[in-house]
């Protein structure tokens, strides 16, 4: 296990590498970062001594190394086009970004398992058949398009939610800017989640419908119900929790394509996160927020990956076996 | 149901299979059957728009902009024109620009999906044939690259590329780099398909006796891998022209896709959404509405080739 | 004679398909007598483990009961609602599967499992379950029983696995179990064992048995009786030493001939010519008819009933049939 888990951050290392490379070569080489740090009436010898002193006439391997350094300590500049530090702006938003993350995961999991067992155990029901033709209908939808038809309705039609930004926030701390503590950033929270974690609770949901059905045909489910365990202990005792195993998986590595979908319900709802930030940035090639969030992202990802890791050892003691072996 | 073996003559199992179970599948679906008939009329559309639009949208000589915001089917107020959808707020006819966008949609879709497929396949070749720490490596970026959602990954790549051009450039090439930024974005599949299939081929006899004679062996795989994942090929293309148009119409809808000068589906949905508050609907339900139409059946389209292809999957 | 155990009674098993209905088992008849071990023999597919399925009320759907009765000490409990037959499954019937490798639940260590089971159908307490868990576990021979039951399954080989299914199976102390060919899927070397522990553990707790298996070996050093299987119909039943020994139905002298053994000498296997029908294409008539060395006209007609004969054997073959019989006799 441990040189599974050695292996895993191996491999994560190497992506953040890959990744940084290419934020440093759209800092290097996009653009004259001179330029863009001074005037016009700058003189060239005074622009070559700027050269020298922000070492941009070292050796790639010192840049490159000198950008890693700095990306390490959260130092990516100044944001051309807002002119306020890149980190600065990024951790102001940040907040708001995770608590769309999270409570549009949380929804999409706890729908999706929910639906996924309900149809897998009454398979052919038509409330099953619904769910799943309405799902299909789900994967097909552009994010954006549920995004802009639940404005439509729920915000333009009906009037009951707004349809763009937080509502009223408060500080928790410093800086922890939240709106899950007010009825106003609430409610602006109901549509962009539902935009977010609507996709994911599908697939979620065909997942576990999918294992939960193939978990049911297993001589284990077989034997429990022949030892006389009850439906629910069968269902949700022993299936449930085989099905998950897999589940778990996949639903962790969607907390990473949630924070990624989050750039186009950000922008739908204009929501103050990091997503609708990367938007801009790009529309502007605004390149030292660009490189943080690719930076960012990766990060993430890479995160999200080796905690996946983790649980399902956690969660599957067969996979604990290998720790037991190499212990004895 | 039989499978084709390699040893059958490649255009007769094709034209056979063709005739015979999918032909007979498709007959069988009603769903397939709409699904075709939806992909194609829009297809169509699409293709002989400058010939079928009423009003050439991007003219601005025939546009009047007294007409502008012309509910659909009502004569307008000042003018007493009729469009059929309505017209936007520079009077500009919905349906023209509709039938313009799925254009530019399906253009980019389908350059998108060619370049993902070209790539794939070439890599999967290179990965199953040399093997080693050729395959590895290809492998290993297939793995990362699994993990991002592809359209996030299209995104990134299109705000790098943008980045990269200089700025004279960025509008002209906007179309192309999205085109290389989606395809870039989902080339994968294609490659571990073909990897497969070369894997298993190339310790066949056959490409041992090319060796003997002289002729490249790389060539020969080609010609008879190509045939065995066809099938399989297609299915991933159906699907994968699908997503593509969902991730052009996100990219555009996003404003960071084609330029406003070329609007697609997604641009016109972006335009749309800025009227929805002051009741001008039709600039975006029926943009929306073709789009939903377009992404559900060309993935309907898939999902029954796949069954279609391979009854065991089901 | 009390009343058996186990009763069934022209049992029918359908399965409804798109092309028509499958008769899977055909009005198949036995009883098990309290504390006998009855054997059910027969080629893979012949309705073996059916049979052991629907006694137990676990058909996979869309499998079903057609016709026919089955009957536990008396009572009926093949229309017995589902929370009703869910008592019965595990309380008074135990199953015992073919793999030890998937039949426990990979994600529970043994304890849980067993202690889920008990308190399932007994009123104990979480310690005293477990305390018994502990004693079950080491009647069944696994070594260090109060340690190794925090185990998962995976820290088992497969013969202890199948031990910890015995355990499981005979929690809650059923009157009968049906062992799906318990040792098929392990070693040669550990069927033997488990068959002895199954045996023996059955014996003391006066449980009856009703072994399925296709290993001839194992019903003749396990079962009272044996119960011969084909093509979803009872083809012969009897007292073990007189069906093995003096075996009269064609298709068990078929059989019983192509088993090899340390003690007779052949020079060859004997093999039964053709295979088992399929369901769809059952023979009219005995459904043994078109492999039969000693099929005669009758045999391609009418379909025969089970025929008593003497020492408590019953077949189900017209050359038994008194009238046949009788002129055999004549001649």
């Amino acid at each position: 296990m441990i040189a599974f888990i050695l292996r895993r951050l191996v491999q994560s290392v190497i992506v953040m590498l890959a990744v940084a490379l290419v934020s440093f070569a759209l800092f290097r080489f996009v653009g004259d970062p001179i330029a863009s740090m001074v005037g016009q009436e700058v003189t060239l010898a005074e622009r070559a001594e700027i050269r020298e002193a922000l070492g941009l006439n070292d050796p790639f391997i010192v840049q490159f190394w000198n950008f890693i350094a700095r990306a390490a300590t959260g130092d990516f500049g100044i944001s051309y086009r807002l002119q306020q530090p890149v980190m600065e702006l990024i951790l102001s938003r940040l907040p708001a970004t995770l608590e769309l993350a999270l409570v549009s995961g949380i929804l999409a999991f706890a729908f999706g398992v929910g639906f996924g067992v309900y149809t897998a155990l009454r398979r052919g029901s038509w409330v099953s058949g619904t769910i799943m033709t309405v799902s299909l209908i789900g994967v097909s939808l552009p994010t954006f398009l549920i995004g802009v038809l639940l404005i439509w309705v729920f915000a333009v039609e009906l009037q009951w939610l707004p349809s763009f930004g937080r509502g009223e926030t408060v500080y928790i701390g410093n800086w922890w800017r939240t709106g899950l503590l007010t009825e106003s950033g609430r409610a602006s929270l109901i549509l962009p989640a539902i935009t977010l974690g609507l996709y994911q609770m599908t697939l979620i949901m065909r997942l576990v419908r999918a294992e939960m059905l193939e978990v049911l045909r297993t001589d284990y489910i077989k034997f429990a119900r022949a030892r006389g365990l009850s439906n629910r202990a069968v269902h949700f005792g022993h299936a449930l929790k085989n099905t998950l195993v897999p589940v778990i998986t996949i639903t962790g590595l969607q907390m990473g394509s949630i924070i990624a979908f989050s750039i186009i319900t950000e922008t739908v709802f204009q929501w103050p996160g990091v997503g609708a930030l990367f938007i801009r940035s790009v529309q502007f090639v605004d390149v030292p927020v660009m490189a943080a969030y690719l930076m960012l992202i990766a990060l993430v990802f890479v995160v999200i990956n080796l905690i996946v890791d983790l649980l399902y050892y956690a969660v599957d003691p067969r996979l604990r076996v290998d720790r037991a072996n190499a212990k004895s | 149901m039989t499978e084709f073996t390699p040893d059958e003559s490649r255009p007769n199992a094709l034209a056979r299979a063709w005739d015979s179970d999918i032909a007979y599948s498709f007959r069988r679906s009603p769903l397939a059957i709409i699904a075709a008939v939806v992909s194609l009329i829009i297809i169509l559309a699409a293709v002989f728009a400058p010939w079928i639009a009423p009003h050439d949208p991007f003219n601005p000589a025939t546009l009047n902009l007294m007409d502008g915001f012309t509910p659909p089917m009502e004569p307008n107020a000042f003018t007493g024109n009729v469009y059929w959808l309505g017209t936007d707020n520079q009077g500009r006819d919905v349906f023209s620009t509709i039938l313009f966008g799925a254009r530019i949609s399906l253009f980019v879709g389908f350059m998108a999906v060619l370049f993902a497929m070209v790539l794939g396949i070439t890599l999967g070749l290179i990965a199953g044939y040399r093997g080693g720490w050729v395959d590895s490596l290809l492998m290993r970026v297939a793995d990362v690259q699994l993990t991002f959602p592809s359209i996030l990954l299209a995104l990134l790549i299109f705000g790098v590329a943008r980045g990269f051009i200089p700025p004279a450039y960025r509008e002209a090439m906007a179309i192309w780099v999205l085109i290389v930024a989606i395809g870039l974005s989902d080339w994968v599949q294609y490659a571990r398909v073909v990897r497969g299939a070369t894997m298993v081929e190339k310790s066949k006899e056959y490409v041992q006796a090319a060796r003997v004679i002289g002729a490249h062996p790389a060539k020969i795989l080609l010609r008879h891998i190509l045939p065995n994942v066809m099938g399989p090929v297609l299915v991933i293309a159906t699907i994968g022209l699908a997503l593509a148009i969902i991730a052009e119409a996100t990219l555009s809808f996003l404003g960071v896709g084609v330029p406003p000068t070329q609007p697609s589906l997604g641009t016109l949905i972006r335009i749309g959404q800025g009227f929805l508050f002051s009741g001008e609907w039709w600039i975006l339900l029926f943009p929306s509405l073709t789009l939903l139409a377009l992404a559900l059946s060309v993935n309907l389209l898939g999902d029954w080739l796949r069954d279609a292809l391979n009854p065991r999957l089901r | 004679m009390s009343t058996p155990i186990l009763s069934v009674r022209d049992l029918v098993v359908e399965f409804p398909t798109r092309r028509g209905t499958l008769r899977a088992l055909d009005k198949v008849s036995f009883d098990i007598a309290e504390g006998e071990v009855l054997g059910m023999v027969g080629e893979s597919g012949a309705g073996k483990s059916l049979t052991g399925a629907a006694i137990i009320g676990l058909l996979e759907p869309p499998g079903r009961v057609a016709g026919g009765e089955i009957l536990l000490r008396g009572e009926r409990i093949d229309n017995l609602p589902p929370e009703k037959m869910r008592r019965i499954r595990g309380r008074r019937i135990g199953m015992v599967f073919q793999d030890p490798l998937t039949s426990l639940n990979p994600l529970y260590t043994v304890a849980e499992q067993l202690i889920e089971t008990i308190r399932t159908h007994i009123d104990l307490s979480e310690k005293d379950a477990r305390k018994r868990a502990v004693a079950l576990l080491d009647r069944v021979g696994i070594p260090a029983a109060a340690r190794r039951i925090d185990d998962y399954p995976h820290h088992f080989s497969g013969g202890m696995r199948q031990r910890v299914v015995i355990a499981l199976a005979l929690a809650a102390e059923p009157e009968l179990v049906i062992a799906d060919e318990p040792t098929t899927a392990l070693d040669v070397s550990v069927q033997a064992q488990i068959i002895d522990v199954l045996k023996e553990i059955c014996a003391e707790r006066g449980a009856s048995v009703m072994l399925i298996t296709h290993d001839m070996g194992v019903i003749a050093e396990t079962a009272d009786r044996v119960a011969v299987l084909y093509a979803g119909r009872l083809a012969e039943i009897g007292p073990v030493r007189d069906v093995i020994q003096r075996a009269e139905h064609p298709y068990t002298v078929g059989l019983m001939g192509s088993i090899p053994t340390l003690t007779q000498t052949a020079d060859r296997l004997t093999q039964i010519p053709g295979s088992m029908p399929r369901l769809n294409a059952i023979p009219q008539g005995c459904a043994f008819n078109p492999r039969c060395t000693r099929v005669f006209d009758r045999c391609k007609v009418d379909r025969p009933e089970l025929i008593a004969r003497a020492g408590g054997r019953q077949m189900a073959c017209w050359l038994y049939d008194a009238a046949v019989q009788g002129e055999a006799e004549n001649v």
